[in-house]
Parts: structure tokens; sequence; C-alpha cells
């Protein structure tokens, strides 16, 4: 068995009286691209909310082997831990370049600069406007710059909720290829929720269905692509 | 133009006052968007702790010279201030959810009401002389075209330009002030990097107290130490800083000295201005300087609502 990450034991979450999650169980293994489906309001963004102790929870989650159920949403970024929320959630009044030395606020060692530059190499729309305000760009360049500060913390375990949403068909796809290389290269494990199936399953390596709070299935991303349910009603078909 | 030098010069003088408490009331909206009802009545507090140190006590007497004695104690009174500011944020407005404004709102209108108290509790109402920062004898100055530019002026404004200037330096240079402008600018995502907001808050609070302690110092000897000298100045200075934009350092500092200026102007060349009237109500001269800010901070928020140099609130998604 590979070595698992992140896992979440009977994850209950509740916005005041209502709850959103009752009793969530999945786990993501070392260098893994595991996928969320869900429709609106299944409770998607609330389980990478309360993977990041950013809604009142109950149950286990476990990080490498330490429960942070009770953590400081900090202490739990610390850990290695980076979430790209859903809205992008840019520092709209800081840099673009600041908005990525402040990703890289964990971290010590002496290779932030060099990880900035690289970025400005991938992206180099970001690097052009490197000294102009984040909430001056695009929508698809504040997601570019969202997942660019995101991996400046040099996570191991990555939170993404919904990064295609309301971006052009394109951009999507230049973003996908970005998981998928940061996956691979750098073994970045990925929990992904997404509603567009296609190419959330493409890049995945397995995936779980996320309906009204609840996993009511899961499976490998080949059989849930091919899955009639998970056809109808995420792949369109 | 002697007349005019002479009033632009002593609305730059009350203008620096202004802007520095102006610029700690910025400090904590940045950090929380939330308004400090009691920023002046804490600022007159660290004034108090100055006069502890270089009056009262005499335990900096050994110093010797009366103005090393004074700034060492207004700095001390400024350390002091930002620990009572940590102490507030903490106690008082951490327990509290940051969205919910009102809560803590109501917590520094009661802080304003509690810390006038209990100074005059321990202080009582009379009034004290504050030793001067800067020499503020009559022949203290220098004279241009006419006008007198006192020292304390001169003074005043350096003390303002450099620790702007440091100030800048903690928020543009340094990684906590960089963390202070990312929770300024979004908090849910300054804890998704791993900033402690809490932290982050104290230091603003810190930072903010420290600074309107100094404000208050350097005006003490011009309005003499009392619980309740920053109250006509406060007034002022919330005016400066919704002139400069609430969220703008460098604009309360400009707001400052655009309320300072525009009522010491008004005060000069309209005080004398008598509503048409041949025999005027009395109480009616002393507020007609009093209008002239007023008017300004009307015109700005009618015109410009975000300020001269704050954040438009609008942002892509």
């Amino acid at each position: 068995m590979s070595n698992q990450v992140l896992s979440c034991e009977n994850v209950t979450a509740s916005y005041g009286a209502i709850q959103a999650l009752h009793g969530v169980n999945l786990e993501v293994n070392e260098g893994e691209i595991v996928v969320v489906l869900g429709a609106n309001g299944a409770g998607k963004t609330t389980t990478l909310r309360a993977i990041c102790n950013m809604v009142a929870t109950e149950g286990t989650v476990m990080l490498n082997g330490s429960d942070i159920s009770k953590a400081d949403t900090a202490d739990i970024v610390n850990a290695g831990v980076a979430h790209v929320p859903q809205g992008r959630g840019t520092f709209a009044a800081l840099t673009v370049l600041e908005n990525l030395e402040v990703g890289a606020y964990t971290r010590t060692d002496d290779e932030v600069q060099s990880d900035i530059e690289m970025w400005f190499e991938k992206y180099p729309v970001l690097g052009e406007r490197r000294t102009q305000a984040a909430g001056s760009l695009s929508g698809g360049e504040q997601q570019m710059l969202a997942v660019a500060r995101a991996a400046m913390s040099r996570p191991t375990m990555m939170l993404l909720d919904e990064p295609s949403l309301g971006l052009a068909p394109l951009i999507i796809e230049d973003l996908f290829q970005t998981f998928a290389q940061l996956n691979k290269e750098q073994g970045t494990s990925m929990l992904l929720v997404e509603q567009n199936a296609n190419l959330a399953l493409e890049i995945a390596d397995r995936g779980y269905l996320l309906e009204t709070g609840e996993i009511t299935g899961s499976g490998s991303a080949e059989e849930l692509r091919n899955d009639p349910a998970v056809q109808a009603a995420y792949l369109g078909a | 133009m002697q007349l005019l030098l002479q009033r632009i010069f002593d609305g730059v003088s009350d203008g620096a006052v202004y802007a520095s408490i102006a610029v700690a009331l910025v400090l904590i909206f940045k950090a929380t968007t939330l308004i400090n009802f009691a920023q002046g009545e804490m600022a007159m507090f660290g004034a108090f702790f100055a006069y502890i140190f270089a009056v009262q006590s005499g335990i900096l007497d050994f110093l010797g010279n009366q103005y090393l004695i004074i700034w060492v104690a207004a700095i001390i009174a400024m350390v002091l201030s930002a620990g009572v500011g940590i102490t507030i944020e903490r106690t008082l407005t951490r327990p509290f959810d940051p969205e919910d404004h009102l809560p803590v709102v109501l917590i520094t209108l009661g802080l304003f009401l509690g810390i006038n108290a209990i100074a005059g509790i321990i202080w009582n109402y009379q009034a004290r002389v504050m030793p001067a920062m800067f020499p503020n004898g009559s022949d203290d100055k220098v004279v241009i075209f006419g006008a007198r530019l006192f020292y304390d002026t001169i003074g005043t404004i350096v003390t303002l330009g450099v620790v702007l200037y440091i100030l800048f330096i903690i928020l543009n240079k340094t990684k906590m002030g960089l963390a202070f402008r990312a929770v300024s600018a979004n908090v849910e995502s300054a804890r998704l990097v791993g900033v402690r907001t809490g932290r982050v808050l104290s230091f603003g609070w810190a930072l903010a107290s420290a600074f309107g302690a100094l404000g208050a110092v350097i005006v003490a000897p011009r309005i003499t130490l009392q619980p309740s000298m920053m109250a006509a100045i406060v007034i002022y200075a919330f005016a400066a800083a919704a002139v400069g934009g609430l969220d703008s350092v460098g604009g309360a500092a400009i707001g400052g000295m655009i309320v300072g200026l525009t009522k010491s102007l008004g005060n000069g060349y309209l005080g004398s201005w008598h509503f048409g009237l041949e025999h005027p109500p009395l109480e009616f001269l002393p507020a007609t300087p009093l209008l002239i800010p007023v008017l300004i901070l009307l015109a700005v928020l009618w015109f410009k609502p975000s300020g001269l140099f704050g954040t438009k609130r609008i942002e892509r998604v």
C-alpha cells in the first residue's frame, strides 16, 4: 500500500445549524491526483474548508500521519497543505510579485526568488505584470496567479477548489496541464474538486462522488469515466 | 504674504499632529476595517506615560539634557502604548467575530469613555505642563518674509516625516509588513498562505498605538496635558483619515495637512466673517474654522467616497 498523505474519517461540517457534510471519508495517497465530483451545493468546497479547519468540523483529518483536525489553519499550511480557494482568493491590493512572495510566507530557504522567476517564465503574462495590482488581472490570469502562489509554499498536498470556474476552455486546459506537471515533477499530491468532470478525470488517478454532503461512490478515473451514472450526471453523455 | 505664510506654517504644524493620529486610525482600519474610536484616548494615555517618565518620577533625570529626557520618555511611552494596544487587541477585540463589526466598534466606543475616565481617576482633570520635544520659546524660530516658523513646527514635520518613512519600510520591506498588507487585502487568503492573522492584528494595534502616542507627546506641550486633551484633535484626525482614504497611510498624512491648512486658513480669513450680520452671535465665531474641514470632508465623501488616496473596492472576479 502506498503512503497516505491525507485522509478524512467521518468528517462532518456545519454552518450554524445547517449541516453541510454528513460524515465524509476519503483519502489521498502520495503523488496521487484525486478528484471529488459533485453538483452545486454537494459540499465540495466545504470538504476542502474542513480539511483546512476553516469551518466548524467533527471527525478526523490526518495529514502525513498526524491528526490536524483541531490544528490552526496557519499550522496546517505550515505542515504542507496549500489551498487554492474558489474565486481565486488572490490579494487584489498587492502586486503580482507580492502575491507570490506572500505565497512563500512559510518558507525560510533561499530559493524563493528562483521559484518566482520560474513561475514568471511559465506564465510570462504574470512576469510582465509583476508590479501591477493583482486585482487588475483578468480572471484567467488571477487563477494562474492563485495556483502559482499556492505552489510557492512548496506544498506536499494541494487542495484545488473548482479552478475551472468561469474560465475559457483553452485556459482551463493549460491550468490542468500545470497541475499534471506539478504533480509529476514535484510529486505534489492533489485533491481537486470540480464540476468539469471530463478534464478532471483526464489528469486524476482516482475520484469520489459527493452528493448532498456524503460520498456516494468512488473508483479509479477509468472506472468513473465508464460508469453510466457518472456519464449521465457529470459527463453529459 | 506674511500673513498667508504665517497661516500656512500654523496649519502645517497642527496638520502634522492630525496626521499622526490619522495614520494610527488608518493602520487599525487596514488591519480590521474598523475605526478605532478610542485612538485619541489611547494616545493621551501614552502622553501620560511619557509624563511619568520625564517629569513625575524623575527616573530619567540622570540623562541631564531636558530634550534627551523627553525623547527617551517618548520612546518608552511608545513601547508601553504598543503593549497596551496588543493587550486591547488580544483581550477585548479578538474574541469577537471579525466579520461582525458592531461589537468591536461598540468596544472601541466603550474604551473611549473608559480610558478617559481611568485617566481622570489616576491623574485628575487638572492641566499639566508637558516638557517640549523641541525648543519652543518665543525666540526659537526662523523668520521667513516676516512670518515666524518655529523650531517646534520644523521638528514636528521632520519627526512625522522620519516616522512615516520608518513605517513605510516596515510595511513594504519586511515580512511582517507583507503579512500585514496581506491580511488587510484578504484575511481568509492570508490564513491560507500560513499567516497567523492574530499576531498580525496585534502588530497593527501595536504600531498604531505607538504612532498615536508619539503624536500626543508632540502636541501635549502646545495644549497642556490632561485626559480630555485629544477630544478636539481626534475629530480633525477622523476627517483627515477620511479625506486621505481610510486605507492609505500616505493619504492620512496628506489628509492631516489638508485639514490643518484649511483650518488655519479658514480661521485666518473667515474668522472675521460675520455671516452678513452687523452683530453676529458670539458663538458663531469659533464655529467658523470648525466648519471648513467638515465641508471638505463632505465634499470628498460626496465626490470621491473612497478618499483622495484610498483603494476603490472594485475587483474583477
